[in-house]
Parts: structure tokens; sequence; C-alpha cells
């Protein structure tokens, strides 16, 4: 039986929910309404007795205070629309799982497996004269998304005469379990349409190995000992194509590559190999924290005498743009499996977030099937602050970076640091085992139809028709639920290995740690599923989240099942892990697949590709012979890449845990963006962790060897800024790409992988020159949409993490200027580098529209910025500096705006004394983005000290704080130039994101 | 002297329980983390213990109505051993989602003794959304709650989508100041008094109330995070602070778990 409660707000309390509709669709649609309300609906799929019902109505769904609720539907009839939103059938229903719960708890007694309770939200819109297609513009541009939200939309009149009917969004139908087998002896056209229906993401060279394993005699006559053919089952070809998507494998990244460019042709054996790892490996030999790299889900390096740090950042992009909200959470409690399948476990600390979005004021027409750049960035926000908020985890390190070339995929970077005791049980913790005979176990959520395909979806470009399975809506709360459990299993000892089911599900987590004992036997039917009709291949795939694979040892079985039950954790047996060298899978006692684990694993062919390099040319801005520097100010602060996004920013929790020491936003106000957060490891420690990131997508439009080696030095810097030490600074690369191999789709598939040539070479010079290892890194290759027929490809981005140490954070330093009377200096020298600046971009939309790119791109000499580091570091562990700053986009001229901003005081430089070459424009000055440089203010008694440690290196006294709440700024010339309020300045720095 | 056992209640998604557990340390008490379900499946009783805490965090998600299903799991499983614990006169302490499960399940603000029926509320913020901030806060001298003993003012953060304190019933509110059981209001640095204004009342909440106690001072709920200003470097500018050698020694949020442990060694 169904039943239906809804649940309204008393008639003077605010509606919250209500009013923040009502307030974003004048914002986003224009359309003015006078009042929206909501109503929350709980369906109920169970046998309650009228008595239970009531009371489960009273005492869950209504708060007596503020509502009032009704078993059918509530009269509230003060509306002219109502739009309803619910899940489709199959979609996580988070709040209906816990509700649940809470039935059981009131009533006192179990409800049945297939029972439940679905959750929809009412909308009621009064006034504002809309029609009928404005209400349906609300639902499907603003309310709902149709590849998970089922909606119902209703004049008053209708509801009137029809009322809404009881309705139960469950997955029906018994489909019969059946596997296919593949004839693969077949032409390459049929080949290749096998591969698109069934989103195997292989090309044909990977095919034709497949089909010729198959029919290896060897292999045939293994396989036909468990009554299997020559031709691979569905579950085989599935589980192949998934552990060989580019996702999983790295493709590009292991390929043989011919670059060729004016000077010279060079081959290379694997970018992976030849510039990333290698430069890991070769700083590994000064370096004794490296403790694991590269080979488990996160890298893991030692902290300190007790702690190994463990620090992993991922994408989710494809996902995001299908669904922002479902896409972002799953991409950050995706990302926190990662230190938590990593060695025996990671705690997690903190997370990291970075978005790339267009515009969100973004005003012309958005093509089918996209969503608009604003609805993307609430969605992905809201996602990632409720995956992280419900989780516990503080946010230390959040930014966004903006360019229309991201409006048809947005980047969605989420990340976290885990904390790894170094001996647990008195083993180190770190290393995992799998022996033949330990049991496979899946512990946390069930498995649906959610998320198939993930790991070969992601790696082709997005387009109208991507699977609709691949979206998924992470549950924080299972997941904490199990993460509480799986430390408290962990400290018992009672597991041997342990790894995330992410990408590939049980086929990639089940088939990686098979690798550690050469064997497993899988039984798919004893898999807890969400419901019923699930093919073997899809149970096997099923990217279904809040899911850890583990390996327990018999005896310590029960004790591990005993706990699980405790904590409500569901935990299954599923099989056990062999010495057979086969990946071997089972149905109801029927052999499904049957695959060599060294195929399986390494079977798969690398490419060969071809990458050509040509410096592209760009015009240079003819720059007006004097310009208002005070205008120009006002518009930069306001821009997109410069503005403050602190409300969006406050969303996320930062604290939690209460380790924070320097926190995301920083000053007297609390509200301008530190250069770099610290946090202790646990409550009491005295030493902290430092965590930064460098990114310039903009750069990679003249050379991306610069962009990479930006990035790298200005997550360095923010690190040095803040006080970390320059010799424990470890690095994550995270490359997101457009597709770059040659083909009908990609014309120009030659540059963009020489650009990920070039992207790789800076990666491996510099790491190497600054001594920062890469300890974890991801790449994702096809970010391309096709917009209006046209093909729009992400700038190349690389996104450098860095995770620092600082020996005792009471000396840690922040960017707000602290005394009036402190001298500020400039540290590092100013180029004429404004190749892809913010500011061209600026000048350009001014002058003509469109960003002027420009030529002289931010170079970067790691050894004297690496000099000037470590000078610094000793500035800040004698505690000379006041406060220390990295100007980053907008270069010395948003800086100094930046530690007044915070400090709350005002200013007065002295262009002429910024230490600087061949550059007689203040514009120039003052917006260049040179990199390496700090702004630092130190008080007068210790001018002489910190002078002394600067002896040898670029710097100058540009100025000095003074009391008055202004910024003033003397041109090359000798005029004031600026000189304007700090109050007003701020305004135009917050006004852009003030609402959103 | 006793030492005070200090109950940190776990799981389901509450999640400050290691900074509040430090907390009670460094004030002095025994703090021991006990998941729910321990309590619910009698391996662990009430009854050891002379301080209970309800700790921050998103129990069950905050979903359907914050802290109310984790209220219903006290209301249908614990209520005999919750009342005896608060007749045997002993503490309870609810921060944030705390809070919001303790007026859920009506232990407070427990008028004319009634700890068993909801009369306030705690509900989605103005705004509409969560958020992370430090507040200002004024500390009723002349309420006799234990915890905040001797203490005049606060800064504290408010981590919460959910923290506007509420009611209609303006009865209640009249009790409520009339016996000094509002312990905590959000105020207006700049003039010292409570304050509507966002964001120095960053939730909307009613007289701008963020923390109050029962009428006996021993129970106490309130939105602000202490255990959160355990450390001098919590403080959002203490960097500040120590040029102007103002960088105190201690947290000052460590003041209110100390009250606590404090009148426990004195009264048990």
């Amino acid at each position: 039986m169904a039943y239906r409660i809804e649940v309204i707000y008393k008639n003077n309390v605010l509606d919250p929910t209500g009013e923040g509709v009502k307030k974003s669709i004048k914002n986003f649609l224009h359309l003015g309404v006078d009042s929206v309300k909501t109503k929350q609906v709980y369906t109920i799929d169970a046998e309650l007795t009228p008595e239970e019902l009531e009371l489960v109505k009273e005492e869950i769904f209504t708060d007596p205070v503020i509502q009032e609720s009704s078993i059918g539907q509530f009269y509230f009839t003060d509306f002219d629309w109502l739009i309803e939103v619910g899940f489709k059938p199959g979609v996580t229903d988070n709040v209906g799982k816990t509700s649940k719960i809470a039935i059981e708890d009131v009533i006192r007694r179990k409800l049945k497996k297939e029972e439940g309770v679905y959750t929809s939200t009412q909308y009621l819109f009064r006034g504002g004269n809309l029609k009928e297609r404005d209400i349906i513009r609300i639902a499907n541009e603003f309310l709902s998304n149709s590849l998970i939200h089922r909606i119902t939309v209703m004049s008053r009149e209708k509801w009137f005469q029809q009322g809404i009917s009881v309705e139960i969004p469950k997955i029906k139908g018994k489909q019969d379990v059946k596997v296919m087998e593949f004839d693969l002896n077949i032409p390459d056209d049929k080949l290749m349409a096998l591969n698109r229906e069934r989103t195997l993401a292989l090309n044909l060279n990977e095919l034709y190995v497949i089909r010729d394993y198959f029919k290896n005699p060897e292999v045939v006559k293994e396989r036909k000992k468990f009554d299997l053919s020559d031709k691979p089952t569905d579950v085989e070809l599935e589980a192949i194509a998934q552990t060989w998507s580019e996702h999983c494998k790295h493709k590009i990244f292991n390929s043989f590559i011919t670059y060729k460019d004016s000077e010279k042709t060079i081959h290379i054996n694997s970018l992976f190999n030849s510039y990333i790892k290698k430069a890991t490996e070769e700083i590994g030999k000064e370096k004794d924290w490296l403790v694991s790299v590269f080979h488990d889900n996160a890298g893991v390096i030692k902290f300190n005498e007790k702690y190994n740090l463990v620090y992993k950042v991922e994408t989710h992009n494809s996902p995001s743009a299908l669904e922002p909200y479902g896409g972002a959470i799953t991409g950050i409690v995706g990302v926190n499996r990662d230190p938590m399948g990593t060695g025996l476990g990671a705690e997690l600390l903190i997370n990291v977030w970075g978005y790339c979005f267009g515009s969100p004021f973004y005003d012309r027409k958005i093509p089918e099937g996209l969503l608009h750049p604003m609805r993307i960035r609430e969605g992905v926000h809201k996602g990632v602050i409720d995956g992280g908020n419900q989780s516990g985890i503080p946010y230390g390190r959040g930014w966004e970076f903006f360019d229309e070339r991201y409006i048809g995929k947005p980047l969605v970077f989420c990340g976290t640091v885990g904390l790894l005791p170094q001996k647990i049980k008195g083993k180190p913790s770190h290393i995992k085992t799998v022996d033949p005979g330990d049991l496979i176990i899946m512990a946390g959520g069930k498995i649906g139809k959610d998320g198939i395909h993930g790991a070969t979806f992601s790696s082709e470009e997005l387009h109208k028709d991507s699977p609709v399975q691949a979206v998924q809506i992470g549950d924080p709360i299972t997941q904490k639920k199990m993460y509480d459990f799986l430390i408290e299993a962990r400290n018992l000892g009672l597991y041997k290995c342990i790894t995330d089911n992410g990408a590939g599900g049980l086929s990639s987590s089940v088939g990686e740690m098979a690798q550690f004992s050469n064997g497993c036997e899988l039984h798919l039917e004893k898999a807890p599923l969400k419901y019923e009709g699930l093919q073997p291949w899809e149970i096997l795939l099923s990217e279904a989240q809040e899911r850890m694979t583990l390996a327990v040892s018999p005896d310590k079985m029960d004790e591990f099942l005993k706990l699980a039950e405790k904590r409500e954790v569901e935990v299954t047996i599923l099989g056990k892990f062999t010495d057979s060298g086969k990946f071997h899978v089972l149905y109801d006692n029927k052999t499904v697949a049957y695959i060599d684990i060294d195929f399986f694993h390494n079977g798969l062919p690398r490419m060969k590709l071809e990458a050509k390099w040509e410096r592209k040319k760009f015009d240079e801005p003819q720059l007006p012979d004097s310009i208002d520097i005070g205008t120009v100010m006002k518009d930069m602060l306001g821009r997109l890449n410069i503005c403050s996004n602190e409300t969006k920013c406050r969303i996320y929790d930062h604290e939690v845990k209460g380790l924070s020491v320097i926190k995301p936003f920083i000053g007297v106000e609390g509200d301008t963006p530190a250069d770099a957060v610290i946090f202790m490891p646990e409550p009491g420690a005295r030493d902290g962790i430092v965590l930064a990131e460098g990114k310039n997508p903009s750069y990679s439009d003249i050379d991306t060897y610069y962009m990479v080696a930006s990035a790298i030095d200005e997550a360095i810097r923010r690190i040095i800024s803040a006080g970390g030490n320059p010799e424990y600074i470890a690095g994550l690369d995270n490359f997101c790409w457009p597709d770059p191999v040659q083909s009908e789709k990609t014309p120009d598939g030659h540059y963009k992988l020489a650009q990920l040539v070039r992207a790789n070479m800076a990666l491996y010079d510099y790491c190497k020159a600054f001594k920062v290892p890469c300890i974890s890194g991801k790449d994702s290759m096809k970010n391309d949409s096709i917009f209006e027929g046209k093909k729009i490809s992400i700038p190349p981005t690389l996104l450098f993490s860095a995770a620092g140490k600082i020996e005792d954070y009471s000396k840690a330093v922040t960017l707000d200027v602290k005394k009036p009377g402190d001298l500020i200096y400039v540290l590092g020298k100013t180029y004429d580098e404004t190749g892809a600046s913010e500011y061209f971009r600026y000048i350009g939309e001014k002058l003509r529209g469109k960003p002027y790119i420009g030529n002289k791109i931010p170079k970067v000499n790691a050894q004297s910025a690496f000099k000037l580091y470590k000078k610094l570091n000793q500035a800040i562990k004698k505690e000379l500096l006041r406060s220390s700053h990295t100007p980053v986009l907008g270069g010395l001229g948003i800086g100094f705006a930046k530690i007044a901003f915070g400090g709350n005081l005002g200013i007065e430089i002295d262009l002429s004394k910024v230490p600087r070459k061949d550059i007689s424009r203040d514009d120039i000055i003052l917006f260049s983005e040179s990199n390496s440089r700090f702004i630092v203010t130190v008080a007068p008694d210790k001018k002489s000290e910190f002078e002394k440690i600067m002896e040898d290196v670029d710097y100058a006294e540009v100025g000095k704080v003074i009391p008055e709440k202004k910024i003033k700024i003397k041109g090359l010339n000798g005029n004031i130039i600026l000189d304007e309020e700090i109050s007003i300045l701020k305004e135009c720095w917050k006004k852009t994101f003030k609402e959103l | 002297m006793v030492k005070p056992k200090v109950l940190i209640i776990t799981g389901y998604g509450f999640n400050c329980e290691k900074e509040t557990e430090f907390a009670f340390r460094l004030a002095g008490g025994e703090p021991e983390q006990v998941h729910l379900n321990d309590l619910l499946l009698g391996e662990k009783s009430m009854d050891e213990y002379h301080i209970m805490a309800f700790v921050g965090g998103f129990s069950f998600g905050d979903h359907i109505s914050a802290g109310k299903v984790v209220a219903n799991k006290f209301k249908y499983n614990l209520e005999k051993s919750l009342q005896k614990f608060i007749s045997d006169g002993k503490l309870i302490i609810g921060i944030c989602n705390g809070f919001q499960v303790m007026t859920k399940l009506g232990i407070l603000p427990g008028l004319n003794g009634d700890y068993r029926n909801q009369k306030v509320t705690l509900t989605m913020n103005d705004s509409g959304h969560y958020e992370d901030r430090w507040v200002h806060l004024t500390v009723n001298k002349k309420s006799n709650c234990v915890f905040t003993r001797g203490i005049d003012m606060m800064y504290l953060p408010v981590r919460h989508g959910e923290g506007k304190f509420y009611t209609e019933d303006e009865d209640v509110i009249l009790s409520l100041f009339r016996n000094n059981q509002v312990v905590l209001q959000f105020i207006d640095p700049r003039d010292g008094l409570p304050t509507s204004e966002y964001p120095y009342n960053p939730n909307g909440s009613i007289e701008a109330i963020t923390g109050i106690c029962d009428p006996t001072g021993r129970i106490f709920g309130l939105m602000p995070h202490p255990e959160a200003y355990w450390s001098p470097f919590n403080h959002p500018n203490w960097v500040r602070l120590k040029i102007d050698n103002k960088l105190p020694e201690e947290g000052q949020g460590i003041k209110i778990f100390r009250n606590a442990v404090n009148f426990v060694k004195e009264t048990f």
C-alpha cells in the first residue's frame, strides 16, 4: 500500500527554500513571482496500520513548532501553479533511505526489503502572471534535470479537479539472467559497430588483440573446462574494455610518441615513464620521505615520526556536465575513498576542490543537451558542499577558473588528504597483502545500474546521447557509516587489503587486488542488489557508490562480520582470492568470465602517436599611451578570475575537526583568500600540513611548457609564502586535456599531443629543479564537446597541487598587512610578461570585444626562484616578516590590493622602485604576471636583518603601510596614478559574486 | 574526587567527536567515544558517565530535519536511561547537531520539568544554506548555566545550515528570558548588543538566541562550536593577536568544557 505524506511550513514561518527559488528564478530566468512555497512529500510504500501512519507523520516528518502535515494532499490553495519534482526509478534517494530507517525506529519493527520511502518536493507559485510555458521553463531549466527527475506540473484548477496521484518510482519487472557471447571474427566495420553499441571505447587494434586472445588454442582449451567457448562473454568483453579504458590504463600517457618541433625530433617511450615517473624517481634518491608513490590509490609520504600523509586529487568532469549536483557529490565522496583505500586505509583529513566553468553570466543560447554554466556552477558547488560537509571533512583549498571553452565540459577537481599512522598493529600501514584463500569482501552500499560504463564513458567526448546510467548521486552518510566502521576494523587488524570501487566497479577493484595473490574466484549472484534485474556483467561493472572491496583472512571473518553488523554496515563475502592466475567470475556457480590475470592487466597493446609542435603567433595589443589605472584596477578586481568568491566558499565547512590553523579566508574581516592553508595533522601537534595549488590554463594558448612551469611555481611559492619548508613539498599532477589523438574528429591532434609532450617536459624540468616529487596524479584526456555542430576543446589544463610542511605553525605568515609603518618589499623581478595575462584579456575585451593573447608568456627561472624561496623561508623562520603574499593573476596590482584588503589598512607604493627588467609602463609593472615574486611587509626594526638575508637576490623596498585606508600608487614618472579608498576597491572585488 | 567521565556519542554522521574528546581531555575530563549503537544494544550504559555530549555533525545527513532521526532513536529506545541521567543531576551538552537533537528530543528547554516534548526548534537558516563563519556572542551572566560560568563574551565559529532558533510561542520565549535560560546570543561587535543583522546573526535566530539551558543549568545546547576553538591557533586572526602579544594560552572554547568537568568534581 502506498501513502503520501505532505509537509508544509506554517503560515507565518519563513520558507527559505521557497524564498531561494523565488530569488533564483528572478536572477536566472528573469521571471518574477509573488511567492513560492514548498511542500516536502514522502511517498511511503509499505504496509502500515492507520495508527502507525499517523505516528510516523507526527513523530518523524513534522516539526510541530514550524510545520503542518497531512496524510494525502495538504489543503493549501494559495497558489497558481505547482511543480512537483521527484526522482526517477533507480536514482539514489538519500532522504528516502533515511526515512525508512526512521520509520523502523518509531514503529519498532523492520520493514520488508521491497518496502521503502520516496521523496519529492512540491513548489507552489503564486502571482507574476506566469504562463504554462514559464512554469515549464522553471521546471526544466531550474528545478529539475530530466536525467534523474520526474516532474509534475499543474495549474491550481487542474489540481482542484484531479489532485496528484500517489506514484511509486520503483524499478519493476524482472529480467532473466542472460550471458551473451560475442563473435569477434567479423569485419572491421562490424567490430566498430559493436564497440559503439556497447560503449567499449576500444580501438580496432585493441579489439584484434582481444579477438586473438580468445582464439589462442591454450586459452580455448582452458576455457572449455568451464564450458566457455572460443568467443568472449559479455562479462569478459565488458570487463576487459573497462580495464583497458583510457580512464584506467592511461593509454595516451603510456603510448609511443614521435615528437617534432622546428629543432628536433624525439622518440618518447611513455610520457609517464619518461617524464613524471623519472623525475620522481630521481628526486626520490635525495628525499627520504617518499613512502609509496604511483602504485596505490593515492601517494604516500612520511610526514613526521608518527604519521604518513596520503594525498589524491581526481576529476569528475563528464558526470558533472550532465548532472552537476550528482556528478560533483560523487566526485568528492569518490575521491574520499582513494585515501580510504590506500595502504590499510587512511583517515580522511582535508578536502580540496577546484572548478573550471564557462562564465555564469553567459548570455547566449545554450545548445540542446548542455546546461547553462550558472546552473552547472550552482549544482557542482552544492554537490561538493553536501559531500564534504556531511562527511565531516573540512575543505582546505578551493578555487574557480572561468573560460568560455569550459562551457560544454566543466572541470571538477576534487581531492582528499588522508593521514595514515605509520604502523597499525605493529605492521607498516602502507603495505597491502592478499594471500590465496583470503575472502573477497564488499562493504558499504548495494549495487544498481548506476554508473555503468563510467570508465569508458569518460574516455569519450560528451554528446547528446551520452549514457544516462553514467549519472550517480553519492550518499555521504552511507559512506560515513562505512568509513567509521572500516577505521575501527583497521585498528583491530581485521583485514589485510582494501581498495575502493570506483571506475569499473568490482571488475577493477577485485581485478586489481587479484594481482597480489594472482587470481580470484568471484561469485556475482552473492552481491547485494538495489533492485532485481541486473545482468551479471552489470553487477561486475556497476559503479554504484560507497563501496570498498577488502581481503579478509578466514580466521578474522567472524569478528569482521560481527562488527559490521553492530555498525549496521552491509558486508558480503563475494568469493575468494586464489593463485590460479585467472580472473574467474561465476554466476550461480556457472563460469561467466575466465581471463588470464596477466592478459587482463598487461595485454593492452600500446598506441603509437605523433606530435608536432609549431609555435603560434598572436596579435600584440596596441596599448593606449595613457591608461587610467583607477578604472583598470576596479575593472580588473571585478573580473571572474580575480574577484572574491567568498560567498560560495563559506557554504563549505573549513574547520570541522578543529585542526585548521591558517584558514582559507583570513585577514581582519576574514574575507581575503590565503595564499595557502595550514592544518595540524592531529589535535595538539605543532607541525602543520601546508596546502596550495597552481594552475593557469590561459597560458596554454601560447605554450603549455610555461603553463606547466607557472603552475608548478605558483603551487610552490604559495607554500613558501605561508611559511612552508622548501625542502619538503610533494606535488600532484592532474592533467585535463582535449583529445590529442589525430583523427577525422580531431584534425589538430598532432598539435594537441605536442602540447601534452611539452607539458610533460616542463613537469620533468621544474619538478627536478625545485626537487618536488609528484606522488600521485591523474589524467582526463577527452575534454571536448560538440557545440552547435562545432567541436569545442578545453584549454589544456594542469592542476598542480602541493602538500608541504611547516615544522612550527606558530611561525606561519599570512598575506594581510599588519601595522602602519611596516615596510613593503617586492621580492623577485618583474618582466614584461603579459602574454595570456588577465590584463591582456581585459584590454582586448575592452578595446576590441575579444581577449588579446599576446606572446610574452611568463617564464620561470627555477634556479633564482629556488634561491629566493630558501631565503624567504629563512626570514620566516626567524620571524622577520609581518606578512607575505605571492601575487598570481593580475600581478602586483591585484596583489597590492589584496594585502590592503586583508589588513584593512592603507598602503603607499612607488612603482619606480619595483625590481624589473625592460619595462617602461606602469600598467605592465602592475599587471605583468611574472612568476616567483612576493610582496612582503617587515617591521622597521627588522629591516636590516631582513635585508641582510635578501642580500643577493632581487628585492626592493617599494613603500609602506599607512593608517589611512587608501591605496596610493606613484607611477614611473613620479605622479600619483592611483589614490583610492580600500572600501571602494573592495566592493568592486566583491560585487561580482556577492549574491552568487 | 571523581574523575569526570564523559560520554561522547558517535556514529551515523556525527563528526566532531575527536575534537570534542580532545577538548574535554584538555579540560581535565575523562572522555570516551561510544558508538550510538553500543548504547542501543546495551553494550554501554549512560549510567557509567557524568557528562554526556551530543556532538556536532550531520547525523543522518540532516535528512528530514536536522537531529530528528537520532532524537527518535533516543526517544524510542533510551528514554528511561535518559530521563534518569537528567534526574540524577548529571550534565548534558549538545553542540550544533547535538543541540538540534536535544531540542527535537524535548530535553531542552525543559520548561516546568518537561523533558519530553519539543517546544522550540532549530530550522533552516534564513539564507537557505549552510555557512561557516566566526561570530561574536554575549553570555548571560545571570544564567545558572553550569557550562558558561565566568564567561562574558565568546568568539566562536558557527557551521550549520539549520541553526535558526525559532518558536512562535511567545510564552516560551518570555519564560526562557525570565528564567535566564537564554545563555548565548549573537551580538553586533560594534555595539555589543544582540542583533538580527546578517552576518552577525548568521541564521536569523529570533532574539539572536543561539544557546539555551534547562532551568537547572545542567543541560546546555548551543549552535556555535566551542570545541573548534580549543587551540589559540584556531582563532582566524591568531597571527594578528600574536603580533599584539594577545595570543591566549589556550583556546577560549575550553572554558566551557572545564566548567563542566569542575562541576562534576565539585558535585559528585
